[in-house]
């Protein structure tokens, strides 16, 4: 076990422990630049979904992990930066400017659909953002001379600084973009986490009348929280229609939204590296579960076949388990993994133990 | 009399709604917890009185099979309460909101297992009927669905003002560990609870595929219902039925009288604007929390 | 001019009037008690100052500002701290964390440098830190400065709370049964530390206890209320002898 001592203040202020930890982040970083050099296209294109869902779990994140505010509702904003991007980008508008406008816009548009929203709490938010994402549909749909409607759009290749950005022919100039994204959104993140504002996050999260009573607006935390959350997720959605290429009005369904949040409650909530063990998740589920079908398939005989609706029940499963035994996600049971790999043979069952308290209740009590 | 058959339609759908939007006040009220998956336990109760009924499946007679199926549910809603939702006691509610919606999931993929992706209708003797009052002419499933919707509310609703364990029930719910404290088995009232709204799962699942039809994809109704628990406050049983009946009216008259792409929005914008401007219902008043 | 003044304040809950027509001042530099039964209304005369409650009728004033004109997160800007009866920590955020938000009404970055981290951001942390390292030493938290509130025990949560209202450096401090559930030492070290707070941080402390020993020993004049209304107010031994006071206790007793 490493012990750390504290010689001055800056130690607590700088995002990493030691030297230690730092270098393992700038190998893990080293590795992921030139992956495109490791990885065939096919896994190519696959980390590259990884990480925009990453950017995506970063963005709600920062609401539902941070703030505490549950959002069932972020497909929207995905659509939005999506949308926004592409109509940008179809006005002449160059790349460079309609991505980070893209994401601005979302994040503009969550601030002010929080407003309304502000005063609602935990479940009656949660619906709230449901039925917008269910209504996003609707409105792609409506506003057919600017989304394409059911009929969709089609986003071609993009142009950053002379360099030609296209998912299928230059899948490694892609792969950069979204890492660059990846790693300023992380960045982004990790300062927000060092200073008042993030703080300030955390305290409405954990109780609202005592943020009060130190001075945080709650209204305006929750609006500002909502902004950022919106805008990365705007990204993420404009980085996604880059991918896809095609989309439409069923492409960011509710069911998006729900995985969304879904995938960071099993990287594990209130933590940035829970939204990157998420992605992991989603992004290899449908893989490893085809896998294991044709395995299944290959040692009881008979070809493997099509199980409608199979992904979504096992995710739903995984899910269970998740919540029921590891609330924390997969970050706190690694957490509790390398505890006990440095105190060995030291670790204690209950060094972790939940501690029991009743239904917090947010009614009179 | 165009409007008025317009208008019984829609109550019948809107009873269905509310039945559904009953089980997650049921919940609520004794839990705080939302059920985000009361929509698919309706689908179960209707696909598992569908293979106790229909001749495809092992055609046992119409009543014994729906009482026999609405008895499942009900342990079926004990059994997820004892095994899966008592484990959750004391953590956050959107944690048993992301719980349910996982339930949920899982819930409608073992129903595809089972019984396939098609539609199907719950052979009932009713259907077909008719009755007449005057020139108007009902359907005997949509008469069935009011009476059943109307009766099971009210009974409900005595049975939380009246007896000894609704009382128990709504005290388990104000505040649990106060009413622990109390001598109020706290986690066996819950467990009743979850009984229960599996139960009238049930009961709305089978009046929904006696006048439809169902498939695994239908719980996803719930999230209409869901409207109707808000506007009815999400406290309040009869608050519940009349939300149902006003998100059910709705959309056949949305559907008649306002353009074609505007009007399938009408239930969520109605939900939307509720939370927007009257998030505590119609019945109800806002309450803080004290310190 | 008197620091707090409470003036005629009336507040009701539905048809409970939990504080009735009740009026007070709190000096500068004083430590003032307020005592009394359980729903006296001690806890919401502390939520009224905090703004959590619109008083249905009367006035609030502090240091010279009309209280009744801020929204409740500008209270703490006015200089005004708290604690919670049932403590209202920050449960999964470290005790370091915790006493850092306390800083936030000393905030002058915006979002957009914080986002960056520039330096000035840089620096307005190193002074928070600053700051909040002195209130660690002082209150000895030093063993749990980086450790979860969830897993502290309920003691040391009571002091890392004193500790957080500090942390905004008040010039008024309320402390809502800071030693309730506290044992004999602990509400020793809390008597200690109210005395310091006062002596050596010059801030002026209000707070509501059940532990005669501990108000008559730190404080200068107490309030005894009962039933949203003003009993008795004077010195720690003219309010225990006060009849009227008697009586609400042995009343309550009986
Ligand atoms: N938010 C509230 N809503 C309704 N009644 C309340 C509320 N807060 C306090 N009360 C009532 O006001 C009375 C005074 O409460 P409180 O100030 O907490 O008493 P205490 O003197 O014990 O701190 C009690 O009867 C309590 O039940
Ligand atoms: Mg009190």
């Amino acid at each position: 076990m490493r012990i750390v001592f504290k010689t001055d203040y800056m130690q607590d202020i700088r995002p990493w422990k030691d030297g230690h930890q730092l270098s393992l982040y700038l190998i893990l970083l080293a590795l992921v630049v030139v992956a495109p050099w490791i990885l065939n296209d096919f896994y190519l294109g696959e980390l590259t979904n990884v990480l925009i869902w990453a950017i995506a779990g970063l963005g709600l994140m920062i609401l539902t992990g941070h703030t505490g505010q549950a959002s069932l509702g972020h497909a929207a904003f995905l659509a939005m930066g999506c949308y926004a991007n592409v109509i940008l980008l179809e006005q002449g508008v160059p790349f460079v400017l309609a991505f980070p406008l893209a994401g601005l816009i979302t994040g503009i548009v969550g601030a002010l659909v929080a407003l309304p929203a502000m005063r609602l709490h935990g479940i009656y938010l949660a619906i709230f953002t449901m039925a917008l994402s269910i209504l996003v549909d609707d409105i792609i749909v409506l506003t057919e001379p600017w989304s394409g409607g059911v009929s969709g759009k089609y986003v071609g290749p993009v142009s950053l600084f002379g360099l030609e950005i296209d998912r299928w022919g230059t899948p490694w100039a892609f792969y950069w973009l979204v890492l660059g994204v990846t790693v300023a959104v992380t960045l982004g993140y990790i300062n927000l986490l060092r200073s008042p504002m993030g703080r300030s996050f955390i305290a409405v999260r954990d109780s609202e009348v005592s943020a009060q009573a130190m001075g945080v607006d709650v209204a305006r935390t929750k609006t500002m929280s909502f902004g950022l959350s919106c805008m990365v997720t705007g990204w993420a959605g404009a980085l996604m229609g880059l991918y896809a290429t095609v989309f439409n009005n069923e492409t960011f369904t509710v069911i998006i939204s729900i995985q969304l949040l879904m995938m960071i409650v099993i990287g594990g909530l209130g933590s940035i590296h829970g939204a990157f063990l998420g992605a992991v998740v989603i992004g290899f589920l449908p893989q490893f579960l085809s896998i294991s079908k044709e395995y299944v398939g290959m040692v009881f005989g008979g070809s493997s076949v099509a199980i409608p609706g199979l992904e979504v029940g096992v995710f739903g499963l995984i899910l269970i388990a998740f919540i029921l035994f590891e609330p924390m996600g997969l970050y706190g049971r690694w957490l509790k993994i390398r505890t006990w790999f440095e105190l060995f043979p030291f670790y204690r069952k209950d060094m972790f133990k939940r501690q029991k308290s009743y239904l917090k209740t947010e009614r009179l009590r | 009399m165009d409007t008025l058959q317009l208008l019984i339609s829609g109550l019948a759908n809107g009873c269905v709604y509310g039945l559904i939007a009953l089980g997650f006040v049921l919940i609520y009220k004794a839990t705080e917890a939302v059920n985000f998956a009361q929509g698919d336990l309706m689908m179960l109760g209707a696909f598992i009185a569908i293979g106790l009924t229909n001749a495809e499946y092992m055609g046992l007679p119409f009543l014994p099979s729906v009482i026999l199926s609405i008895g499942i549910m009900g342990v079926i809603g004990y059994l997820l309460d004892r095994f899966v939702i008592r484990l959750m006691f004391g953590q956050s509610q959107v944690a048993v909101v992301i719980l349910t919606i996982a339930l949920g999931f899982v819930i409608r993929f073992v129903a595809g297992l089972i019984w396939g992706h098609e539609p199907h209708a719950l052979e009932n003797p009713m259907a077909g009927g008719e009755v007449r009052l005057g020139d108007l002419v009902l359907g005997m499933e949509d008469v069935a669905v009011i009476v059943v919707t109307l009766l099971l509310t009210f009974g409900l609703f005595a049975f939380f003002a009246r007896t000894k364990l609704g009382l128990a029930m709504q005290g388990a719910s104000q505040n649990q560990l106060a009413a622990y404290y109390m001598g109020i088995p706290v986690k066996r009232v819950q467990g009743l609870v979850w009984a229960l709204a599996g139960a009238v799962a049930a009961i709305a699942g089978i009046l929904f595929a006696a006048k439809g039809s169902v498939d695994p994809s239908t719980g996803l109704l719930g999230i209409k219902a869901f409207a109707a628990a808000v506007i009815g406050g999400f406290g309040s049983l009869p608050g519940a039925l009349v939300g149902g009946l006003i998100v059910g009216v709705m959309e056949p008259f949305a559907a008649r009288y306002i353009a074609a792409g505007y009007s399938q929005i009408a239930p969520y914008a109605l939900l939307v604007a509720m939370l927007i401007f009257r998030p505590s219902g119609i019945f109800s008043q806002t309450r803080v929390k004290k310190v | 001019m008197s620091l707090l003044e409470f003036e005629n304040v009336t507040l009701k809950f539905g048809g409970l009037t939990a504080v009735n027509d009740l009026s007070f001042e709190v000096e500068e530099g004083e430590v003032f008690a307020i005592v009394g039964p359980n729903g006296a209304g001690k806890s919401t005369v502390f939520n009224l100052i905090s703004r959590f409650y619109d008083p249905y009728a009367g006035r609030i004033r502090f240091d010279g500002h009309d209280l009744l004109q801020v929204k409740p997160s500008g209270v703490a800007a006015y200089g005004v701290a708290r604690t919670f009866q049932n403590i209202e920590l920050f449960d999964h955020a470290t005790v370091l964390d915790n006493l850092l938000v306390g800083r936030h009404r000393h905030r002058r970055t915006s979002l957009l440098s914080e986002l960056f981290f520039t330096p000035s951001v840089k620096k307005q942390e190193l002074q928070n830190r600053h700051v909040v390292e002195e209130i660690i030493d002082f209150l000895d938290l030093q063993p749990y400065r980086d450790k979860m509130i969830a897993g502290l025990p309920y003691g040391v949560r009571k002091v890392v709370e004193v500790a957080r209202a500090l942390a905004t450096e008040p010039k008024l401090l309320l402390l809502d049964e800071p030693a309730s559930g506290l044992s004999v030492e602990e509400t020793t070290d809390m008597r200690w530390w109210i005395d310091d707070i006062r002596r050596q941080m010059g801030i002026t402390v209000l707070m509501v206890e059940h532990d005669m020993g501990l108000v008559s020993g730190v404080s200068d004049r107490v309030l005894a209320m009962a039933d949203g209304a003003k009993l008795a107010l004077g010195t720690p031994a003219e309010v225990q002898s006060d009849p009227a006071v008697i009586e609400a206790y042995l009343g309550r007793a009986a």
